[in-house]
């Protein structure tokens, strides 16, 4: 028993990919791939409708199947996607008003970091050759007694 | 004192951020209907298959679409709120039994109370995808000329009712045709 759902378990993972459609023109194929792994499944967000084995994902895959079967381009399919589940349908969502914080967001905080950095490491060029030069020395002084007593320490 | 403020602002900013994200849904997706018509079905009814409805018998009313299958537990929590809002016949309800069997539909109907003037059977969920369906229960309102107004992510409470459907419903049914 316990082998037989052992072996059940190493069915599952193909399980998934029953309802694989077959094509018998390769561009089709080609097209349908990329459109299953470029849609998200909107029952189980993090996955795309390629993934998914939620009931949805199944409908829109036979969706888009059907579609390519009936000459449909691939940016019809996308448009067909949209006009119902919105730009979120699409992991790649086009570049427009709405998505502009997405796009644009990382380019700004990496502009951010840079300045950051840029404004920080400056800072500390100007601030050091400010400083007490005799004082400096002083310290100076004072790390390399302590460097040379601990190492005639740990020589001893 | 500044080396204090900058972090602290940095901080709350933060802070704002990760409360608005903690506090959205991320079920809830803007639906690119809204303001859009309605798109056209004409389906079998669920009491009587022979039969059509189709979106154009429903023009010059104002009806609410609710998405609902007898195997979605959500519904059956929403049902109540539904057969409330017909008991004050406000508004035409429509229902999509949507990926469903017709006789555990009818069964649920039989036993729950039935709020809808009619149901349509969407057993293969076309329907449902072409109203961008994703998350049963949804509730669409659509107006008298057919464009859809508003739209309900998950079961509809009474306060949504009072507060948001009523006012709306009322609204909409002031509009010309």
């Amino acid at each position: 028993m316990k082998i037989l759902l052992f072996f059940l378990l190493l069915l599952s993972p193909v399980a998934n990919a029953v309802d694989t459609y077959q094509f018998n023109n390769p561009e089709k194929q080609a097209a349908y791939d990329s459109l299953v792994s470029e849609l998200r499944c909107l029952v189980c967000q993090n996955q795309t409708i390629g993934d998914s084995n939620a009931e949805l994902a199944a409908d829109l895959r036979r969706q888009v199947y059907e579609m390519l079967q009936q000459d449909k381009s691939q940016a019809d399919i996308q448009q067909f996607m949209t006009d119902r589940y919105g730009d979120f349908v699409l992991y790649n969502p086009p570049f427009k008003a709405k998505t502009g914080l997405l796009w644009l967001g990382p380019v700004v905080f990496l502009a951010v970091g840079l300045l950051a950095v840029f404004l920080f490491t400056r800072r500390k060029k100007t601030v050091l050759p400010a400083d007490n030069v005799a004082e400096n020395a002083e310290k100076l002084a004072v790390a390399r007694r302590l460097l040379t007593d601990k190492d005639t320490e740990n020589l001893s | 004192m500044l080396k204090f403020i900058i972090p602290l602002v940095l901080f709350a900013i933060l802070a704002i951020f990760l409360a608005v994200g903690l506090n959205l849904n991320p079920h809830d997706i803007p639906s690119p209907f809204i303001n859009k018509p309605a798109p056209v079905f004409s389906a079998p009814k669920l009491t009587a298959p022979t039969e059509k409805l189709s979106t154009g018998d429903l023009r010059g009313q104002v009806w609410l679409f609710n998405v609902w299958a007898s195997w979605c537990l959500s519904c059956r929590a929403e049902h109540p709120v539904l057969n409330e809002l017909a008991k004050q016949q406000a508004v035409t309800i429509i229902g999509l039994n949507y990926k469903d069997e017709a006789d555990a539909a009818t069964k649920w109907l039989d036993t729950l109370g039935n709020p809808y003037n009619v149901s349509i059977m969407d057993s293969d969920g076309r329907i449902g995808i072409d109203w961008g369906v994703y998350g049963v229960p949804e509730t669409f309102v659509v107006d008298k000329k057919g464009v859809i107004r508003l739209k309900f992510t998950g079961p509809v409470t009474p306060e949504a009712v009072q507060q948001t459907l009523l006012p709306l419903i009322k609204q909409l049914q002031a509009e010309q045709s």
